[in-house]
């Protein structure tokens, strides 16, 4: 179904094309080529960021940092972001924790994994937490959770809708048992959020899995992924490891969770704009509000 | 005693189970199956219990004590069927009123193909959303291994207590080892640094109490009986949108002390 004019082409008629723009600054900038892990192809890297990291030969959604998603899919300029100071501490003496945060800081140019504020698309204005992949696979401890239930608690405030993109490899293992908290925590804003009628739209990109699967990324009003994204509780090598047997192919992929029913939709990251702002649209109070909020 | 031999101890054979604990500390108990959805998950039994002549909801994860009821039971590893039947009868202690009493020994949510074909992740997270606001005291108690996702799934409480040698812990010490080290070896250094006894989960806000295992288990579940029985009484005593607002703050303030502002690093 993905080929190289998926950019042009709506999927159904009624569904207007929305083209995002693409990436400004690019996340391998060092190189000319970028090989495409899914079906091997060297892309040009420009041209591949024209097509927002999606391989125009296969259709293989690449994972992107939260910058560039954010300025992909958000508003031109609409972007404040909210709580850009908050730092990890290694607060338990975890051999290499402090190593480790220093050397994420360092390539990722964030200082935790995921990036939280306000913004608009298509004029809607919403509360947003986009998860960056390139910070230890957006693992999820202390900052994350203060980070996201203040989007909720904010969003809860200010009477706003929320937008969540995940990615995550688990929880903190070198924030030990507090970082397994955090989902208990997340949730509760989350909770209070949707019982004053606040909309949630969660995006599930590659990978989400462990805790942040079993807690925000699953508890959206409208659940969405990304194409091929690796949406599981426990992954595919500890499940193998379990059960000792070999997975079938597509297993925890998103078009697996959409066809056992974890998932309302799968949308390719050309026409995420177009969605979400459709479902905002669709969701706006005369009042100027949304849901019920 | 290393934190990796707690761990050890929270994992013993010898240890009682759930139903075990049940048994010690209420007069009667009547189980009440399934979760009306999909099946009956064996690896967690809930129902009514008589405490103290108070009628609770009462849930526990169970790892079998035979051989056979061991695999039956799944070693105490449940099914997101067991997560929503445990919600089901959550749900309906709050239509009635009635206080809930969760017991949890777990290793974990089970991590198999069946278990993320049905949404295990789905289940557990719906359970830490509506728990936070179920209109009922609960109280939930680590007898046992507290193993991640699956045991917090049933620890969303006003009042979380801890066995003296239970273990709650977001992975294994040796899962955190082999991802980190490459090394399974090294799960004593693991152990050590993931808070993950009662002693070191204390001071961090995420128990409320140490539950002594200073005599016979016998006693120590006859013990916690009462304990249960007092503290649920404490719990009803209070105005329900005050019980509510406290289970909110005591999750959101977990680990709020440990993040740094500004720009200095570590
Ligand atoms: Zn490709």
């Amino acid at each position: 179904m993905l080929n190289g004019n998926i950019f042009k082409k709506a999927l159904n008629s009624l569904e207007e094309t929305g083209i995002l723009r693409p990436g400004a600054k690019p996340q391998t900038p060092d190189r000319l080529y970028i090989k495409c892990d899914a079906c091997k192809a060297m892309l040009l890297a420009d041209e591949l960021r024209e097509h927002l990291y999606v391989c125009p030969k296969c259709g293989a959604h690449m994972r992107i940092s939260a910058r560039d998603r954010i300025h992909m899919l958000f508003d031109e300029g609409s972007f404040q972001e909210w709580d850009a100071d908050l730092l990890a501490t290694d607060f338990l003496h975890f051999p290499g924790y402090p190593e480790k945060l220093a050397e994420y800081r360092e390539k990722s140019g964030e200082k935790d994994g995921v990036v939280t504020g306000l913004a608009s698309i298509g004029g809607h204005p919403c509360a947003i937490f986009v998860m960056d992949p390139g910070f230890m696979i957006g693992s999820m401890g202390t900052v994350i959770g203060e980070k996201i239930t203040r989007v909720f608690e904010r969003a809860a405030q200010q009477k706003l809708p929320v937008i969540g993109f995940t990615v995550s490899g688990g929880a903190r293992m070198q924030e030990g048992t507090t970082s397994l908290m955090q989902m208990a925590k997340v949730s509760g804003a989350v909770k209070r959020h949707s019982d004053q009628g606040g909309l949630y739209i969660a995006v599930l990109t590659d990978p989400t899995s462990g805790g942040v699967t079993a807690s925000f990324a699953m508890e959206a009003d409208v659940l969405m992924a990304e194409p091929g994204a690796l949406i599981a509780f426990a992954g595919p090598r500890v499940i193998e490891q379990t059960i000792h047997k070999k997975l079938p192919a597509g297993f925890q992929r998103a078009e697996f969770l959409l066809e056992h029913g974890f998932l309302d939709k799968i949308v390719t990251r050309d026409r995420l704009r177009v969605t979400l702002k459709r479902l905002l649209g669709y969701h706006r109070q005369e009042d100027g509000s949304y849901g019920r909020l | 005693m290393g934190d990796f031999d707690r761990v050890l101890a929270a994992r013993s054979a010898e240890r009682p189970t759930g139903l075990q604990f049940f048994s010690a500390m209420f007069s009667e108990f009547m189980e009440l199956h399934g979760d009306r959805r999909f099946g009956d998950d064996p690896a967690i039994v809930g129902g009514i219990g008589r405490l103290n002549g108070m009628a609770v909801t009462a849930i526990c994860t169970e790892k079998g004590r035979t051989t056979r009821d061991k695999v039956r039971r799944n070693f105490g590893s449940a099914h997101p069927e067991g997560y929503r039947k445990a919600l089901r009868l959550m749900k309906q202690a709050e239509k009635f009123g009635r206080p809930i009493i969760c017991l949890i020994d777990t290793s974990g949510a089970f991590c198999g193909l069946e278990a993320e074909e049905r949404g295990q992740g789905q289940a557990i997270a719906e359970n830490l959303l509506e728990m936070m606001t179920l209109r009922v005291p609960i109280v939930s108690v680590i007898t046992g291994e507290g193993g991640s996702g699956g045991a917090l799934a049933l620890a969303v409480a006003d009042t979380v207590w801890m066995l003296e040698n239970g273990a709650y812990s977001v992975i294994s010490p040796e899962g955190c080892a082999s991802i980190l080290w490459k090394n399974a070896a090294e799960k004593e250094t693991a152990a050590e640094h993931l808070a993950l006894t009662a002693e070191k989960l204390l001071p961090l806000g995420i128990i409320d109490r140490i539950i002594a295992e200073d005599e016979p288990m016998e006693q120590v579940m006859k013990k916690l009986g009462c304990l249960l029985y007092q503290e649920v009484e404490r719990l009803r005593s209070i105005n329900i949108d005050d019980l509510l607002e406290a289970r909110y703050q005591r999750f959101r303030s977990m680990g709020t002390d440990k993040i740094q502002k500004g720009t200095e690093e570590l």
